[in-house]
């Protein structure tokens, strides 16, 4: 019960990067594609995953002093044999993330998550909070992929959606559309909770 | 290259490729600090300072250390461990010599470990054959951009406190929607060096 209640919360309560307002930046440039979006998405779950587990398994050895140190070698780490593997067996998706994937090392996602949970709870604990906000994050950017696919490429998943007539909305798929559109839906989010906890309230 | 040459790199990199809105580096710090004008502008000069020191040294590293001994995959893992080592050590030299710089400074420095944007200038570096003066241009005149980006940035939102905001877009959401349109304009500048 409270492996599915840390696996959850990742997927609404503090889904990234919405209500943890972290790793932005490879939120705003890979998401020019659904696909590419999950990939960076999964990427990015198997290194938060495998550090959660690490840095949970040797909290009691890492000195206080030195862990943010430490926490920064151990996902470095996992960066490289993500990067060295999706070389190997996904070559296409490597080369359209690019230099986003050396930089998931600096996704302040996964050393949050390293400092303000995986640093002071059990493994079980910390592999599904690390599945949870992974998970999550793969959502959102698939969604937010999706959404600027469709509407400046008129395309999803690579097949076409639109009527042939349709002229791409270009904006959406340039760098201005990743800020414009990350925002609308932060603000759609940010609604929607709004009138959830106002149903809550009227319910009680 | 001459002079003329790289003026327009120098232009290119601080207008065109914007780091910050066109390459979508060091967002995180981006939103974070530019609420106010003196912690946008303490955190840009840390930015330009750090981001060409990390710039120089990582070149040295990858074609001095790295490419000889055959261990280019370990890019990743040295780069990071060589920022996080020199904001600590530029921390350590600037506190004991330079104390109002490092009180200005301040906190800034730490965080920037974790702004993206220094990693990676310093893999675009490698990735596009730089040599070492381009590096030291690059990295700089990146670093600039991010700084002029980040100060505008941080000129418009100290006006969000005058203007009525929906109440959804509040925070974050009208930041990133402001930063959409700064993104905008500087997509303006997209036909002033050829190539691109």
């Amino acid at each position: 019960m409270a492996l599915m209640k840390e696996f959850k919360k990742g997927l609404w309560d503090v889904i990234p990067p919405f209500r943890l307002v972290l790793g932005l930046c490879p939120t705003l440039a890979v998401t020019t594609s659904a696909e590419n979006g999950a990939g960076m998405g999964l990427a990015t779950t198997f290194v938060l995953v495998c550090s959660n587990v690490l840095v949970s398994l040797l909290r009691k050895v890492i000195p206080s002093k030195v862990r943010i140190a430490a926490y920064i070698v151990i996902i470095a780490s996992f960066v490289v044999v993500v990067e060295l593997l999706m070389q190997a067996y996904v070559f296409a998706l490597y080369q359209a993330l690019g230099i986003f994937i050396p930089l998931i090392v600096v996704n302040c996602i996964i050393l949050g998550r390293a400092e303000a949970f995986a640093g002071k709870n059990g493994v079980a604990d910390s592999a599904a909070d690390g599945l949870g906000i992974g998970v999550g994050y793969t959502i959102s950017l698939f969604v937010l992929g999706g959404v600027r696919e469709i509407l400046g490429n008129g395309t999803f998943l690579g097949a076409h959606l639109l009527w042939s007539s349709y002229e791409p909305f270009t904006f959406m798929v340039r760098a201005p559309g990743a800020f414009v559109s990350l925002g609308v839906m932060l603000a759609l989010i940010n609604w929607i909770s709004a009138r959830l906890e106002a149903r809550g309230r009227n319910a009680k | 290259m001459s002079f003329g040459d790289y003026l327009l790199f120098i232009v290119g990199a601080i207008l065109v490729n914007n780091i910050l809105l066109a390459k979508f580096l060091g967002n995180c710090p981006f939103l974070g600090v530019s609420r106010r004008m003196d912690t946008a502008t303490g955190m840009s000069m840390a930015v330009i300072f750090v981001t060409t020191m990390a710039g120089v040294i990582t070149w040295l590293v990858q074609y001095y250390i790295l490419e000889p001994l055959n261990i280019e995959y370990l890019q990743t893992i040295a780069f990071i461990l060589v920022i996080a080592a020199l904001v600590q050590l530029v921390e350590i030299v600037m506190q004991k010599s330079l104390p109002a710089l490092y009180r200005a400074l301040g906190i800034f420095l730490p965080l920037i470990t974790t702004n993206c944007a220094v990693l990676g200038i310093a893999i675009i570096n490698i990735k596009e054959e730089y040599n070492f003066l381009d590096t030291v241009i690059f990295s700089f005149a990146s670093a600039v951009g991010y700084s002029l980006a980040l100060i505008l940035f941080a000129g418009i939102r100290e006006r969000f406190v005058l203007a009525r905001i929906p109440k959804v877009f509040d925070g974050t959401a009208i930041g990133l929607v402001t930063a959409g349109f700064l993104a905008l304009a500087f997509s303006g500048f997209a036909g002033l060096v050829g190539g691109h």
